[in-house]
């Protein structure tokens, strides 16, 4: 396999002209959070409010019929990408709406398996981010279920110890992430799962670190909902996605109610349009959705196995590189086995904040702060970490850029 | 470079060796703040005596800039009026909101115009007024506890 040819890339990417603070060139490692957007998803936003924009699924004149086939092609853009049928996509406005149309439309459902009762239990696990915990929190607050989780090991990897005692007759719900937006961590889905079904619970992946980053395919992955975000993939903010197994979707009551998801309306009721438009109410964010589909057209181009292999070696190099750094500690797991391109680490004597300030100063582009997953904060006792985060767009020069402003930013607060 | 106009040597003293960190045993009130955004925390301890301010210690974690200015604030508000802290407190607020147009008043605000810089980067005034913050909860719950 070639490697990528990342100077190219880059040239896709007008944000990488912009001169930072101080004259430097940006080197964003921040990609975790957002990822920059190559031109052909910006043309393609654009060419779609020049020439198609109406309101798709609404009105018979040329434009709405080409609003909605550019629409319903992106859906089937999306469903090609991760190996579902175009029926089981809903478009949502980020992944956190995604993962609470399931918690609301579990409770909106009163029959198996999403009705919950009192002492029902809800797995996640104590690297959630914040969009996969707080909505499963209130969906227990609801019915009276109980959350429970898998604990972090000191390495990072999900604590499988007491596995068989957290998956349990009990247990109808597991919402784990399939990588972790702090420590890189690819937990054991395929395990986890299939203790999950055994016990009927509905396995619900949060897919926003994992669908911009490698090959994923929902039949291969045998959980029951993927939820993930659009602009951590290349594509515009405001569009997110849910993939879920048409027969649960079927059955399934919506969260969010108006036009378009409704099949008739009298004074008093209304009946739901099927699966996925009973879950898309009011017009849809068409542009943005047509925007991520080009922006999966540039990521399958140039191949979703060339990416995880070129950033596999590059987290390889990171990792390599920080450890030569002293008063440097990192977090979650030091090989590249079921781990991917985020590296979170402390430096002795410099607060995170203090960190990413500096390293401004240098053009690098990194997270700081407790990355929407306090509790890890808390399980390893600190207030926030510096997290750099890769995409295809990244190279050595950057990460050699990021360790020569660790190394200067040390100096600054004189801990070296 | 830009950066030595945020970090001055007294913010870098101030962070190292924080002045009345560390809680005292007595306390009128207690109070804790947090800076949501970067999990930065803050407990307070304050003791008036009639109007005055007779004890402040407190507490926490956060960057250089969060904690340099608790330890200012501190020092500053001790043995003064409410009153007076609490024109301190407009003063430095008003210092953080004017994207380093001023300079601040070191009458009024002593080391508190060493954050001055701070104004320049809008993500970090957060920061800076966590303990003001906290202090200005705590003398307003001890007033209200006075009245009653």
């Amino acid at each position: 396999m070639n490697s990528l040819d990342v100077a190219a890339i880059k040239a896709d990417f007008p944000i990488f002209q912009k001169m930072m603070r101080n004259d430097a060139r940006l080197v964003y490692l921040d990609s975790g959070a957002t990822s920059q957007k190559p031109v052909q998803v910006l043309d393609a936003e654009r060419f779609f409010y020049t020439h198609h924009n109406a309101a798709a699924h609404r009105g018979s004149h040329l434009l709405a019929e080409e609003a909605s086939t550019a629409y319903e092609g992106a859906r089937t853009t999306v469903a090609t990408f991760i190996g579902a049928d175009s029926e089981e996509v809903i478009f949502t406005k980020s992944a956190t709406e995604s993962i609470n149309l399931i918690a609301y439309s579990f409770s909106n459902t009163q029959v198996a398996p999403f009705a919950l009762t009192i002492g029902d239990e809800i797995l996640v696990s104590e690297m959630e981010h914040h969009a996969n915990l707080i909505p499963w929190q209130q969906l227990a607050k609801r019915t009276g279920a109980v959350i429970r989780w898998f604990s972090v090991t000191a390495d990072g990897r999900f604590d499988l110890s007491n596995i068989d005692q957290l998956i349990n007759e009990r247990t109808k719900i597991v919402a784990i992430t399939h990588q972790s937006n702090v420590l890189g961590t690819i937990p054991p889905v395929a395990l986890i799962t299939s203790k999950a079904h055994a016990v009927g619970a509905i396995v619900i992946l949060d897919a926003c670190q994992s669908a911009p980053h490698f090959p994923m395919n929902v039949v291969e992955l045998d959980v029951d909902f993927v939820a993930f975000s659009g602009h951590k993939m290349l594509g515009p903010t405001g569009i997110g996605v849910l993939w879920g197994r048409a027969a649960l979707l079927a059955k399934m009551e919506p969260f969010l109610f108006g036009g378009s998801m409704i099949e008739t309306v009298t004074m008093e009721s209304a009946t739901w349009a099927p699966a996925p438009r009973k879950f898309e109410a009011g017009v849809p964010n068409m542009a943005q959705a047509v925007g991520l589909a080009a922006a999966i057209d540039y990521l399958t181009n140039i191949g979703m196995a060339k990416i995880h292999q070129h950033e596999t070696e590059l987290t390889q190099y990171t990792l390599d590189t920080l450890q030569t750094i002293k008063g440097l500690n990192i977090f979650g797991p030091l090989e590249t086995i079921d781990r991917g391109g985020v590296i979170s680490f402390a430096l002795e004597g410099i607060h995170p904040h203090d960190a990413g300030q500096v390293l401004d100063q240098y053009g690098v582009a990194v997270r700081t702060g407790h990355h929407c997953a306090w509790p890890l904060m808390r399980k390893y006792g600190v207030a926030g970490t510096t997290r750099a985060s890769l995409y295809l767009y990244n190279d050595r020069s950057d990460i050699d850029a990021l360790a020569e402003a660790i190394t200067a930013t040390q100096k600054y607060f004189k801990v070296s | 470079m830009e950066l030595d106009s945020l970090y001055q040597e007294v913010i870098l003293d101030h962070y190292k060796h924080p002045l009345h960190k560390g809680l005292s045993d007595e306390k009128s009130i207690q109070v804790h703040h947090v800076n949501p955004s970067c999990g930065d925390e803050i407990t307070l301890n304050l003791i008036l005596k009639g109007d005055v301010v007779q004890d402040v210690t407190w507490d926490g974690v956060g960057c250089s800039i969060s904690q340099a200015s608790a330890s200012i604030m501190s020092d500053l508000v001790h043995g003064k009026s409410v009153e007076q802290a609490f024109l301190a407190l407009d003063a430095f607020s008003e210092l953080m909101s004017s994207k380093g147009s001023i300079k601040g008043d070191d009458a009024i605000l002593e080391d508190g115009v060493a954050l001055a810089g701070v104004s320049k980067f809008p993500a970090r005034v957060k920061c800076a007024l966590l303990g003001w913050m906290a202090f200005k909860d705590a003398a307003l719950q001890a007033r209200e506890k006075e009245k009653k």
